[in-house]
């Protein structure tokens, strides 16, 4: 089974990233991805039948904290990297679609 | 040709958990603060820096999934669902995937009728809510994030809610568990609670079965806004349906907007790119596993729920369904109640006592009944005396009243102010001599005019308790009364 990555899911997945991408670089990761996903392919060979699905990689669970406040950022702190702000608040463009699918 | 129709509806549930801080950090969730001032590198999604689950997040939805009869998964992880919006600083929305911390329940709804209906929940799972998007008329939104990681607890129903009614009914039971179980406010005027309808109808015309398309409804801000929706839903498929005969298909699932101004659905969307969200396990969040001893720890906290307490007090206590339901809206009333009924006195008295005097006394102060300073044996001590006629419904109200402002006892109160009632027979009868004697016209409609009888009797009842200044039992008035017109 060959899986190549063609240009339309490179552009694709370019949208969903919200990348811009040149020509040149739709070129180079259709080719750079074609690898990666030909190697998963050699990895999906492998008979994980009775294998449990590992959900982290880390031996490690239930690392839980107290629900005790912790001091948070000030206003100004916390639009220190913001491009614009108003008023308090980060400024970003319109977005008339409510994409979010939340 | 014959028409007739199901109204299909499920549930999508947006819980606000009332835990202190948010789902992975400590910044403090409070109502109404300044934009952007309980925010820190980690709700603002900062790289490198790391999330910490909030183990009373965990507990809520555990409490809440085992209220709801849900299976409990011992072992979850979490998941990032990526999309890019501004209110959403990381680019992706931490949830629960494939493994949701709880499943497979049902939620029992008590129905207009008086009788109950179970309704299936598909599951519930935890996530992190959005920051706050604010559209202004320039040609920006401006961003607010202190909401942005605040736990929420999403539930998804079953498709078997059949009307608005049982949707609006679901919706209430919901909002009274949580606040039983103390895991939300559940404020809707403050978005504690978010309703999503999926509504479709399967109609059956000339022994054959359409569906029509589903639509999801979205902001609904209030238990009214929701069940109406559903019925203009209703009205607005069936006239399509009429209309264009379009029935489902998959992919032409649309979006509706309610518009709380013209009271009607207006379409959003409609089938769009189906969203790819490129689920993941979050690499920085650990699994969470839930042994048996911290499911029976979290399992002790449940108490009685409030379906179940309005049942007892209807089957124990002799009350009438909607009284049970009055003393239930609340968890801090139907417990008083409750216990004022276990001090020994009548479940009737204490209800009217309740329901007349006390929820109005509460809310005057803006409080609750059991913070009043009224204690339940105080109460059954008042609910007894109007019970052996000592004192009136009336004076009973004057005393409560006072019993919130000292520490006497309603016997003490009714005799400082005089409220006690005059059962001596022998006293009330010389009143309704006096009042036969004044009244020579009423008493001779109440024995001879049929058509008078029953206002002439109220008329001189009246007389007497007023000769009395109010202080006879009205019971053995009615009862002397009427031996002597009789006579």
């Amino acid at each position: 089974m060959n899986h190549q990555i063609d240009r339309q899911l490179v552009e694709r997945a370019a949208l969903l990233s919200r990348l811009e991408l040149s020509e040149s670089e739709i070129a180079q990761f259709s080719t750079q991805l074609s690898a990666i996903v030909e190697y998963i392919e050699k990895i999906n060979t492998l008979h994980t039948e009775h294998v449990e699905p590992l959900a982290h990689c880390l031996p490690v669970h239930n690392v839980l904290r107290a629900d005790e406040p912790r001091g948070s950022l000030s206003n100004a702190e916390a639009l220190a990297n913001a491009p614009d702000t108003i008023d308090g608040y980060f400024k970003v463009p319109k977005i008339l679609d409510d994409n979010s699918g939340a | 040709m014959s028409l007739n129709y199901n109204i299909i509806v499920g549930l999508e549930i947006h819980v606000q958990l009332a835990t202190r801080t948010k789902m992975f950090c400590g910044c403090e969730l409070e109502f109404g603060q300044p934009p952007n001032t309980r925010v820190c590198p980690v709700c603002l999604g900062m790289p490198g820096a790391l999330p910490v689950m909030n183990k009373a997040a965990v507990e809520a939805a555990i409490l809440t999934g085992l209220a709801l009869n849900c299976t409990i998964s011992r072992f979850t992880k979490w998941d990032r669902k990526s999309y890019y919006y501004p209110d959403l600083p990381k680019n992706y929305q931490i949830s629960q995937y494939d493994l949701p911390l709880a499943e497979n329940g049902y939620i029992e709804i008590p129905l207009e009728d008086g009788t109950s209906k179970k309704i299936r929940i598909r599951r519930a799972h935890l996530e992190e809510d959005a920051g706050k998007n604010t559209h202004t008329l320039g040609n920006f939104s401006a961003v607010d994030l202190n909401r942005a990681g605040t736990p929420l607890l999403e539930i998804v129903t079953e498709p078997d809610l059949n009307s608005p009614s049982e949707v609006r009914q679901l919706a209430q039971e919901l909002q009274r568990i949580v606040r039983y179980l103390g895991v939300s406010e559940a404020d809707m005027q403050k978005g504690h609670m978010r309703f999503e309808p999926n509504v479709n109808l399967h109609i059956t015309q000339d022994g054959q079965v359409f569906k029509t398309p589903i639509t999801e409804v979205k902001n609904l801000n209030s238990f009214r806004a929701l069940e109406r929706s559903i019925a203009c839903e209703v009205n607005r498929q069936l006239d399509e349906f009429l209309a264009t005969g379009k029935t489902l298909q998959i992919g032409n699932k649309s979006t509706y907007g309610w518009d709380d101004v013209n009271q009607m659905t207006v379409l959003q969307r409609e089938k769009e790119e189906a969203h790819d969200y490129r689920y993941f396990p979050d690499p920085d969040l650990v699994p969470v596993a839930v042994s048996d001893e911290w499911l029976s720890r979290i399992a002790s906290r449940l108490g009685e729920l409030p379906l179940a307490m309005q049942q007892r007090f209807v089957r124990d206590y002799g009350l009438s369904d909607y009284d049970a339901q009055v003393l239930t809206a609340e968890k801090s009333t139907a417990v008083f109640f409750d216990a004022a009924v276990r001090c020994g006195a009548q479940p009737k008295r204490i209800c009217n006592l309740l329901t007349q005097t006390g929820l109005k006394l509460a809310n005057e102060k803006q409080t609750t009944v059991d913070a009043l300073g009224i204690s339940p044996g105080r109460l059954a001590a008042l609910a007894n005396m109007v019970e052996a006629g000592q004192i009136s419904a009336t004076s009973a109200t004057v005393i409560f009243e006072t019993m919130t402002q000292t520490d006497e006892d309603p016997a003490q109160i009714a005799e400082q102010k005089n409220l006690l009632q005059k059962n001596d027979a022998g006293e009330i009868e010389a009143l309704i001599e006096q009042v036969i004697w004044e009244n020579q016209k009423a008493v001779s409609d109440a024995k001879s005019n049929p058509k008078k009888a029953k206002k002439a009797m109220g008329f001189l009842m009246g007389q007497v308790i007023q000769k009395s200044k109010g202080q006879a039992n009205p019971k053995i008035v009615a009862e002397l009364l009427n031996r002597k017109l009789m006579a």
